[in-house]
């Protein structure tokens, strides 16, 4: 069961399209997509908009509900030209392609009342608001399933609904640090790090959509609905490996190490080096997973190059274990093979680890992920027209592929504007007439 | 009370390491009969590394593969001998889905590819997951999540300016997929149960990570932006880092404390508590509006150090929070577990596993109101339930599983 017996064989879909066909034909119920018979109401801000998109890629009809004004996540940069303005959010773009969208005041009560009426034909609510917020408008889980105890209603917070931080004011940085990440990232006589782009709030709002998926599970065969209630705090905190076990069971605090990485207490990797160009990660160390053959590998490429190293070609990295390099054959290591990076481009270094099967990867900028050839030979990207500004745009496209369906997990459609489809859904499903309309968005409702 | 959501869904779990035990273990925790293969002859890399209980090594225990496996049956199948194939097809019967994450073309190679899976069970759900994905240039390329957070831009973004850039701790984008991986499989079990179509999918770790940096990348898209190293500045919030704060009651310096104002209020609030300890530096005019504290921020945050580092980082963070200021103490890992957050949520639950005792393993972040999770298998020792699996959940006969045991299938 190790990589070492992977075989180079390709991509199977080819041998087996006639069967899909004929699967397609008898297919009744289920559209392009895999979730496309159901609805999802999406309220959630800046904080919970990962969640719905991950459902809205996996064919669910997502409507994001805005308040009038738009959505306050629309504020959030980037911004397309760097000219900040509702439309031009490209945070929003990335997280609302997808979805159609309605604005809805549903704190007032002629837009609780629309609200509720969509809940009636929902199957998810999704929310990240304040806890108790919901409640205060007569909009929490309690009350939303009197009116449909299907509805499976998501809450993302950063601490979840109650306990002793539940109303803690959290930004991404605070809960970087209370989940405990970023004690573990950075150089080590420098304050801790974070990651400098979102992440505690999308960790939260993907394990929403696990969690939206767990409940529907159990839902589709008994008729329940539930509430998931998320902790971004705890889904960062199952970001660390097997860091909260060191402490567990061997009483060892792993810290931050900059280049390095502490794998185990007292011992420690270089995984971080630069290059001729900028940097690569390459990871030595024994072990099974070819790990050891990696090292293998690179020794014997550096040999060639006239850059080898006896000392080295002599530890018996099959013997040691995942991580567990002693620090003097660390310091071999960083001694024989830091020059030799020095000599290569990352590109190069990429290329040739293919070649030979070594662990290692460059340290990618966004320009090198949008042109990177593996991305583009899985037809990654999706490019979308925005009609409104006359462009094409980039979307990082399907998170995974359904090799038995034509049609793809990816980006469709993009993000709606303020109020694009009120006509639609407000009308069309609901049936408000055009004076309903005006007299709605004249008092701020719509 | 209500059963498990997924009571009843049978998986044939191939994953190893951590993306693809992660995974499956969400799915144990919610009730499904998880049957784990693994090689006795070939313990999985996560069996051999640590932390070891007692600091003592050995294949029965690691914490590292024990938080992961909870829940789980664990069975010890020869890959590479002859009547693996075919026991593999017979569980494949039994099985609503099966997992796995080697390289592209093990399974194939096995003769246990989509096509084979499918032909003995046409409901079947393959779920594979690797760094690459299936096809292109790059599909065998090997890896650990470790660096391929470098590949999927994380790295690139982690750093102090004056210095080069850091990975993210661990693994990281092993920790991003399984929320991925557990909607999409999920979907497919919801077209399988309605339509009774089989699906193959196919997660590269690279792709779904990137999802994580939708924004970025169109970023670089449309304005062609390449991001520089920042610390832990933020274009949008002045102050904004982490802060050192004053030992704690065991004599431990790493302490810091982070905090950010977002808005007017927000660093008013803060401003008056760093005055009203007599650092009234901080009332300067270089500091009163966003954009002049942006000029002066190394300044700013030389006096919030200054400030923090007589403080109680704990006393710190009631204080600010109290005042409408975010602020959370960075927690080590030690500090995970007296957090009174996580301790409220019951984020670590302890097993008691034959060999290692009591160990911890965590609740996923997802609480359900009707139907919540539980964890209360410890992880499988290398093989122990090859029998039980064979015999009670996949109804081999008693002839049927001597047989294999005698011809040295089972391990």
């Amino acid at each position: 069961m190790s990589v070492e017996r992977a075989a180079k064989t390709g991509c199977l879909l080819s041998s087996s399209s006639s069967e899909i066909e004929q699967q397609m034909t008898e297919e009744t119920d289920y559209g392009p997509g895999l979730l496309a018979p159901y609805r999802v109401l999406d309220l959630t801000d800046g904080r919970g908009l990962l969640c719905g998109k991950m459902l809205a890629d996996l064919g669910a009809d997502v409507v994001q509900v805005e308040p009038p004004g738009g959505n306050p996540a629309r504020r959030i940069g980037p911004f397309y030209k760097d000219e900040p303005g509702p439309e031009r959010s490209l945070f929003w773009w990335a997280y609302c392609a997808n979805k159609r969208g309605v604005t809805l005041d549903v704190g007032k009560v002629d837009g609780a009342a629309l609200f509720r009426r969509l809940v009636g034909q929902a199957d998810f609510v999704i929310e990240s608001a304040d806890p108790g917020h919901m409640s205060s408008l007569g909009l929490g889980y309690s009350e939303l399933r009197e009116l449909n105890p299907r509805l499976v209603m998501v809450s993302i917070t950063a601490f979840g609904q109650d306990g002793p931080y539940a109303d803690y004011a959290a930004s991404d940085i605070v809960g970087m640090a209370l989940g405990g990440f970023m004690h573990l990232t950075g150089d080590g006589d420098r304050p801790p790090l974070r990651v400098s782009m979102p992440q505690f709030y999308q960790h939260g709002s993907a394990a929403g959509a696990a969690g939206a998926m767990i409940a529907h599970t159990h839902r589709q065969l008994t008729g329940e609905g539930q509430h998931v209630d998320v902790s971004c705090q705890q889904a960062v905190a199952r970001t660390l490996a097997h860091a909260p076990q060191y402490w567990d069971l061997e009483q060892t605090i792993l810290r931050r190490m900059g280049a390095y990485r502490e794998s185990a207490g007292g011992t420690f990797t270089r995984i971080n080096w630069p290059c001729k160009d900028g940097y690569v990660n390459f990871q030595p160390g024994g072990g099974t997973a070819g790990a050891a053959r990696s090292v293998r590998s690179m020794l014997a490429w550096m040999t060639e190059e006239g850059m080898g190293s006896p000392e080295l070609d002599a530890v018996n990295w099959e013997e040691l274990g995942y991580g567990t390099a002693r620090a003097d054959i660390m310091d071999q290591t960083v001694a024989a093979v830091a020059p030799f990076f020095m000599t290569h481009t990352r590109n190069e270094l990429a290329d040739g680890a293919l070649e030979r099967r070594i662990l290692l990867f460059p340290v990618a900028t966004p320009s090198d992920i949008l042109a990177h050839r593996q991305l583009a030979a899985r037809d990654y990207y999706d490019r979308i027209e925005h009609e409104d500004i006359g462009e094409t745009v980039t979307y990082p496209g399907h998170f995974v592929k359904d090799l038995t369906d034509p049609s793809r997990v990816g980006v469709r459609r993009r993000a709606p504007r303020i109020g694009e489809h009120n006509r639609e859904i407000l009308g069309g499903e609901l049936g408000l007439n055009e004076r309903d309309l005006s007299r709605l968005t004249e008092l701020s409702v719509v | 009370m209500a059963g498990l959501p997924l009571e009843g869904l049978n998986v044939l779990d191939f994953c190893w390491v951590a993306v693809g035990p992660m995974t499956t273990k969400y799915l144990s925790e919610y009730g499904a009969t998880v049957l784990r293969v693994e090689s006795a002859k070939r313990p999985e890399t996560l069996r051999r590394a640590g932390p070891f209980a007692g600091g003592q090594s050995g294949v029965n225990r690691s914490g590292y593969f024990a938080n992961y496996n909870a829940n789980k049956y664990g069975l010890s199948i020869d890959m590479s001998h002859p009547d693996a194939p075919g026991l593999i097809l017979r569980i494949a019967e039994w099985a609503d889905v099966v997992t796995e994450n080697f390289t592209p073309g093990t399974l194939e190679r096995w003769g246990l590819g989509y096509d084979e899976l499918s032909r003995v069970n046409p409901r079947i759900l393959l779920f594979s997951a690797s760094m690459l994905g299936r096809g292109g240039p790059m599909q065998t390329q090997p890896g650990f999540g470790a660096v391929l957070s470098s590949l999927a831009g994380y790295t690139n973004i982690i750093g102090w300016p004056d210095r080069g850039p850091v990975n993210p701790y661990g693994a990281y984008t092993d920790f991003v997929c399984p929320k991925f991986a557990v909607a999409a499989i999920l979907a497919a079990v919801d077209r399988q149960r309605a339509t009774g179509r089989g699906t193959h999918l196919d997660m590269s770790q690279l792709e779904t990570s990137l999802h994580f940096s939708g924004p970025m990348l169109l970023d670089a898209a449309v304005n062609g932006r390449e991001p520089e190293l920042v610390g832990n500045r933020h274009p949008s919030a002045s102050p904004h880092g982490s802060y050192p704060c004053a030992p704690d009651a065991n004599g431990e310096t790493d302490r810091w404390i982070a905090i950010a104002a977002f808005d007017d209020r927000q660093w008013a609030a803060l401003r008056d508590e760093i005055a009203a300890d007599g650092f009234t530096d901080i009332t300067s005019g270089e500091f009163r509006t966003f954009r002049v504290r942006k000029a002066h921020e190394d300044k700013l945050d030389g006096i919030i150090a200054d400030w923090t580092a007589s403080h109680d980082r704990h006393e710190l963070m009631s204080r600010l929070q109290g005042a409408g200021v975010p602020a959370g103490v960075v927690n080590d890992t030690r500090d995970l577990f007296d957090d009174p957050q996580l301790r409220h949520r019951e984020h670590f639950t302890w097993l008691d596993h034959p060999e290692m005792g009591l160990y911890a393993t965590d609740y996923t972040e997802t609480q359900l109101s009707l139907t919540p999770g539980r964890l209360d298998r410890p992880a499988p020792l290398l093989g122990q339930d090859t029998e039980y699996a064979l015999r009670e959940i996949v109804g081999l006969s008693e002839a049927e599983y001597r047989d294999l045991h005698e011809a040295g299938a089972l391990e």
